[in-house]
């Protein structure tokens, strides 16, 4: 392993703090059939620190992320999440338990608008019932009113303001990325998944997004696990990054650390595998 | 003014009123499609069956008493009491609710991610099976439906059109209430989904199953109230229906009724539902009215039908339906 920093939390240089460990990954193995997606993986994500898993194509990234939400039960291992280990649950469970995310393809809620995809963030922090808000009683209208007041919050931080009223579906693909990003913010995530956050986007959308990405670090503390291939970006933006290749961890360290990692290096210049 | 103007007029007023009745069955349609994209075959026979079920609660029936009887020997039909209106509507809305359950738990829970044509097809069955459970529940004979809601003709229109035009029309009482009901009822749907957290989810769901998960919206739960919800409009369409036409098998045929509306106004809109009811019924009446002399009657059988085929050769995605786009 070559994770070197200190158990109970540290200082980065650029002075946040990164805390102890959130959730820990213990010998994970998933399985579709015969093919195995990931193989035996352990690693942690500490509270404040934004992690990169980095990979070939078809590595198991989106797997793992896919592990870590609770879209795929894996077959084998355990998930430490705030000190417990986590029971098999449901997507929409682990959803509730502050585990919000974003999906390579961008899935919004086409037909609705910024402002609808974005609220819908909030749901689970809503509580009134079914008949409260059938009625329309003081509850349920109380809440609407402070919810809207995060959202709105939210989407002054990520500058999209003139497009809130917009159907999605109408929207440029760099801005449909930031409104995924508002809407998993709304749910004030205790993690943060983004699955390649920064695809299919041009420099200038990736500079806008990187900067999100870390003012929302910065600002919030949310602790942030992101999918990326653009390495330049990776080696920016994250403290500590796993490296995956064919279902296995080869590397897990600092960017420095793992930029020097001998196995890493064979798998991103396409050494044959035997 | 001329006769036929007043005839023509009084014509229009019958045809919104009867559209209304249509709105109503399709509004069920609408609701299901919208939030699952499944077009729900059963729900004419889910009104008959919420009407059958409201009769049989109101008259106090044993529900199986035919089927206890045969097994048993014993001559059960009767527990000897009448359970008052407004305890039989909260109580068959109850059953509907648990229909829904038994729905989502016994078919639906099991075809998710399939293809909507085989999710439509499971709700073929599913009618057919309430068809029967509904008679075996109940028993086949027709019944009357009466929830006290006033019929006839109304006097207040009779008497108003008579000082405005010295011709008194002929509008069914049921009729209007049915049209303030369905106003109600749309009104209220309308809030619901666009102003409250399950509305929100119930429209998120309809849109992308992933993305709703992902925030934390269980699937299950949101197709229950979906099918509630559907359910509670039937019962509605089966009083209205039941109480015009009495509670029979025919009842669940209005569904066919339900099918033009839906493809003059899109499967998609809940005004669309109501619109495309409004023009059917207008339009046959109409078309009755004037055509009669020419081509003969019973043009009401054929006409609604003869319209969604223009729509559909014209405007496949209806009047208000989302736009069908294509992209290769």
């Amino acid at each position: 392993m070559l994770d070197t920093q200190p158990e109970e939390g540290y200082v980065t240089a650029d002075g946040r703090k990164i805390g102890g460990v959130a959730m820990e990954m213990k010998n994970i193995t998933l399985r579709f059939g015969g093919v195995v997606a990931i193989k035996d993986i352990s690693f942690d994500i500490r509270w404040g620190e934004v992690r990169a898993i980095i990979g070939p194509n078809g590595a198991g990234k989106s797997s793992m992320l896919n592990v870590i939400s609770g879209f795929y039960n894996p077959q084998e291992g355990e998930i430490i999440y705030k000190g417990y280990k986590r029971p098999r649950m449901r997507p929409y469970q682990v959803a509730r338990t502050g585990i919000a995310r974003t999906f390579q393809n961008i899935a919004l809620f086409e037909g609705m608008s910024v402002l609808d995809n974005i609220m819908t963030g909030r749901l689970h922090h809503m509580k009134a019932n079914l008949f409260q808000q059938a009625l329309w009683w003081g509850k349920a209208s109380r809440e609407e009113q402070e919810n809207r007041e995060k959202v709105e919050k939210i989407i002054d931080f990520l500058e999209i303001q003139h497009i809130r009223k917009t159907p999605v579906a109408r929207l440029p693909y760099g801005l449909k990325k930031r409104v995924e990003l508002a809407r998993a913010l709304a749910a004030e995530p205790s993690i943060l998944l983004l699955d390649e956050p920064m695809a299919g986007m041009n420099v200038e959308e990736k500079e806008d997004m990187c900067r999100f990405i870390l003012d929302v670090n910065d600002e919030f503390g949310t602790t942030t696990v992101l999918i990326e291939h653009d390495m330049g970006v990776v080696m920016d933006l994250s403290d500590r990054v796993v490296v995956m290749d064919y279902g296995k961890k080869i590397g897990d360290g600092t960017p420095d650390e793992v930029r020097n990692n001998e196995e890493v290096i064979k798998a991103y210049l396409g050494v044959a595998h035997e | 003014m001329p006769d036929t103007l007043l005839f023509a007029m009084e014509a229009t007023l019958n045809g919104l009123t009867a559209g209304v009745m249509y709105a109503l069955v399709a509004l069920g349609f609408v609701l299901i499609f919208k939030a699952s994209g499944i077009f729900n075959f059963a729900q004419g026979v889910m009104a008959l069956f919420a009407a059958l079920t409201l009769v049989g609660f109101q008259s106090g029936q044993i529900p199986f008493s035919h089927l206890i009887n045969a097994i048993f020997g014993t001559r059960l039909h009767h527990f000897g009491w009448n359970m008052p209106t407004l305890l039989a509507i909260p109580a068959t809305v109850a059953v509907m609710i648990l229909l829904a359950i038994l729905i989502e738990r016994f078919v639906l829970k099991h075809l998710i991610n399939q293809e909507p044509i085989i999710l439509f097809m499971a709700t073929i069955g599913l009618a057919y099976l309430l068809e029967g459970v509904g008679d075996i529940m109940w028993g086949a004979e027709v019944k009357a439906l009466d929830v006290g809601l006033p019929k006839g003709m109304s006097d207040t229109v009779d008497e108003l059109t008579f000082n405005w035009f010295g011709y008194g029309f002929f509008i069914d009482r049921l009729e209007l209430w049915a049209a303030g009901i369905a106003a109600v009822l749309v009104a209220s749907l309308t809030i619901f989904s666009q102003y409250t957290k399950q509305g929100r989810a119930l429209r998120a769901v309809a849109d992308d199953h992933q993305a709703a998960l992902s925030v934390g919206i269980s699937l299950r739960f949101i197709w229950v109230l979906t099918w509630s919800i559907a359910g509670i409009v039937a019962l509605v369409a089966g009083i209205m229906w039941g109480s015009k036409s009495g509670v029979q098998f025919s009842l669940s045929l209005i569904a066919l009724k339900a099918l033009p509306v839906l493809i003059l106004g899109g499967f998609t809109s809940i005004p669309g539902a109501i619109i495309g009811g409004l023009i059917i019924g207008v339009g046959e009446k109409l078309f009755d009215f004037f055509m009669q002399p020419i081509i003969g009657g019973a043009t009401e059988n054929w006409f609604a039908y003869m319209l969604a085929l223009v729509f559909l050769l014209f405007r496949p995605q209806g009047l208000f339906g989302e736009r069908i786009i294509e992209r290769v």
